[in-house]
This record gives structure tokens, sequence and C-alpha cells, in this order.
């Protein structure tokens, strides 16, 4: 591997200091499973590594005042689906994380990094943007927060300059009566990148008709894109297969993927709207069984 | 180059210091310092869980794992998982079951199998399959490995 230095400090202050010195090229590591990856293959080149998980905010994981989630930057995948209340609330979260990677990657594999790395086949990407998900950032002139959904500005790409550190994605509180999925289609059974991915959140009014609908795609543009169209055809309407096929198809006009070695542009879209169709159908089923 | 530091860890229960460079894998130091040769480097990007360990109890791919992380940490690895020169019943059942041919792969998947019977004792196939995808084989197909670590499980034999 390529000659670097590694510093693991134990503030967010302190962290923002080495990542903002012009005398390094700094990279950051929480858990590790793409940039030791990265620069083992020296597709990014380092002189220092900043090890983030020995921050005490990055590594915080809970409920906030008002019932929604904060979950640190350096947090890994498997203490997320192990917390039964994140369960509960955040399903979509938790179906993205237990598939992300094997149970090794898990173990170390931080949704933060899985955000920053800004692939656009990202697992935890479309559940953060269906909850509406905020990134609080750290830099040199202070901290600044923002939606989860401009977080990635293209392939590999973000919004954070010199100096900025992700400090935490912090989840806004959940309706009572709203449910939410996340599914990808792989041709493997597990460990592999998405081909297309759906996220699909729905709320519930007191007659069952659904009030609100968010439905973010993977996988089938530069960065998770939203299916506006077939939200807005949910809305006032009662749950059915029949309109879930509808919105299924309305999701598949918003998707502009490539052609690549996981699938065609044909096939992807074909995807977006099976994917749409099933998470709805679960989405719907976990906000029923809240509300019995 | 960067300077090498001195790192506690505490490896298969005995408290050990190593010297590493910041470059250098856990994968590197376990088997080039420490002489734990037992972790396999497969692929070395995290692919085939060869180099499997327990690392605070969850299995991680050492080789992504920087050994300078490792630092007061508690470590496992399949040398320390027989006791008293007594293999462990996964191991005997991964032998007794034929659940191995080349065994490249086996140390990896009997660190990650140790890990989820330390967790749930008795787990399903599926379950068994579903925690056992981050280690790849490419001898057995896999139905002799499920078969081990069920008899282990259930104390039958493979």
């Amino acid at each position: 591997m390529q000659d670097f230095d590694y510093a693991a400090p134990i503030s967010t202050h302190e962290a923002v200091q080495l990542l903002a010195d012009p005398g390094h090229k700094a990279v950051v590591l929480a858990g590790g499973t793409d940039i030791l990856v990265l620069l083992r293959e020296r597709r990014r080149r380092a002189t220092l590594v900043v090890d983030v998980k020995k921050i005490a905010e990055l590594n915080e994981l809970a409920m906030t005042a008002d019932g929604g989630l904060f979950l640190g930057a350096a947090v890994p995948c498997s203490r997320i689906y192990r917390e039964a209340a994140i369960t509960e609330k955040y399903a979509a979260l938790v179906d993205a994380t237990k598939i992300i990677g094997g149970w090794q990657i898990q173990s170390r594999a931080t949704v933060g990094g899985n955000l920053c790395n800004a692939s656009p086949a990202a697992d935890s990407i479309p559940p953060l943007a269906i909850y509406d998900a905020v990134a609080e950032i750290a830099g040199p002139n202070g901290r600044r927060q923002m939606p989860v959904a401009d977080f990635c500005s293209g392939v590999g790409k973000n919004v954070m300059a010199r100096g900025d550190l992700l400090v935490a994605i912090i989840l806004p509180p959940i309706e009572a009566r709203s449910g939410a999925a996340f599914q990808r289609f792989i041709p493997r059974n597990e460990m592999d990148i998405a081909v297309a991915s759906a996220a699909s959140l729905v709320e519930l009014d007191d007659q069952g008709i659904i009030c609100k609908a968010r439905i973010v795609l993977g996988a089938v543009a530069t960065t998770a894109v939203r299916a506006s169209h077939a939200e807005e055809a949910l809305v006032g309407q009662p749950p059915s297969d029949e309109l879930f096929a509808q919105a299924g198809a309305l999701a598949e006009r918003s998707a502009r993927p490539i052609d690549d070695m996981r699938g065609t542009i044909e096939y992807r879209k074909h995807l977006c709207g099976v994917l749409t169709r099933r998470t709805l159908a679960i989405a719907v089923e976990r906000a029923q069984s809240k509300t019995q | 180059m960067a300077k090498k530091k001195l790192i506690s860890a505490k490896i298969n229960g005995e408290p050990r210091e190593f010297a590493c460079e910041p470059r250098q894998s856990l994968l590197e130091v376990l088997r080039d310092s420490l002489q734990l040769t037992g972790a396999k480097e497969g692929c070395n990007n995290g692919n085939c869980g060869a180099c499997t360990v327990l690392l605070n109890g969850e299995p991680v791919v050492s080789c992504l794992v920087l050994a300078l992380e490792a630092e007061g940490a508690e470590i496992e690895t399949v040398e320390g998982i027989a006791a008293g020169g007594q293999l462990q019943p996964l191991q005997q059942c991964f032998l007794e079951g034929a659940a191995l041919q080349c065994g490249v792969c086996t140390p990896g998947f009997l660190m990650t199998a140790k890990a989820l019977l330390d967790r749930v004792p008795h787990p399903s196939e599926a379950e068994i399959r579903f925690q056992l995808a981050g280690n790849l084989c490419r001898c057995t197909g896999y139905d002799k490995i499920v078969r081990a670590v069920q008899a282990a499980a259930e104390g039958t034999n493979p």
C-alpha cells in the first residue's frame, strides 16, 4: 500500500484542522471498506489518513428529543440494524444496512461513508432521502446542515469542500401511520452492487388513504433520483395493487439509467417499476401493521 | 516513509505488542509480524472473507483494517479457537463433514460461523447462508459448510 501517516483525533475540531491543513493530502477513514481499497489500488492518493472513529459524536446513535434519529457518521451498519427502535421507525434504512456487503463489511462500513462516497448505486442513500434526512457537516468556517438529497453532486462527488467532515445524519421524526421499505435488484443472492434500487415511504390518514408518498430510485442516474410523478399519483388514493402498478410505471419514467455491465437502460427502467411496486406494497403493509 | 508505531492489543486472549507502519493492514501484521498465518490473503479487497478475524467480537475482513486500528482491541483468529489442543466443535464438524477441499477459505468461514453461533446458538439454514455470504468458497459448493455449521449448532453428526 502507498505510504501515509495516520492520525486518530478525538474531537471534530481537531479532525477538521487536520483535514484543512494544506501540508497534507488527507482522507477520512471511518469503516475503511471503500477508502482502504481505493488507497491500495492507488485510485486515491493520501499523505495522511484521519481515523474519525475516536470522535464521540461521530459514534453516537440515539433517538433525538423530538423522536427523530441522530446517526453519527462513523456508526457501522451492524449497530444500526441491531437497534429494535430503529427497525421499528426507520425500516427502510434497516433494510439497506442489512444488505450492504456481507456481515464483515457491515461490522465496519458506515452509512456516513456510503453517503460521502456518493456511488449512484449506494444502498443507504434512497432510504435516507425518503426520510428527508439531513447531513450535518463541520468545516473550517463552522457547522452547516443540508438535505441528504442535495449532498451528492455526481458520480463519486459530493458538496463537501477541503476541511469538511460529515459529523452525522439526522433523520426527522416520522408519522405514526407511516411505513417504508427498500429493495434492490442484484443477479446474485447477496454481496453485489445494485442494478437498480428503490425506497418507498407512505403515510396513511385516518381512513387509510395515502396522504404522503416518497419514492427514491438508486443506480438509475448519476445520483439518487426522486420519482415525483409516481408520488403524486399515490396521494389521495386508497392503497391497491393496481395503484402500485400505476406508480411503478410512472417511476420508470423518472429513471435516467445508463447501459453498463450490470444492466441495460431498458432493464433498469423495468426494474424501477417492479421495485417501486414491491416496496410500496411492503411500505403500506408496515404502515397498516402499526395502525391496527 | 511514515514512522512505525507501537501497538498493544489482546490477541487470542494474550496481550501482545507489535510495531507497524500506518499503511500495513491487520492481515499483514498478523501473518508477517505475529506469525499467525491462519487468516489468508485471498482478494485483499474485502470480497472473499478468507482473512476474517473477530475484532472486539465482530467479524471483519482484516485486509480492510489498518493494524493501527487494533490499538487496545481484542482480536480472535482461527489459531485461538481450539482450546488446549482440542478442536472446537465447529472445527470438528468441518473436518468430519468434509466441509473443505483446498482449505484456503476455511479459517474465514470458521471465524464468521463462530461469531454467528456466539450470537445465535441455533440458526436456521437461511440465517447461516445469509450470514456466511461474505465468505467465498470455490471448492465445496457451500452445502457441506452449511451442514457442518448446523451440526456444530445442534451437536449432531455432520
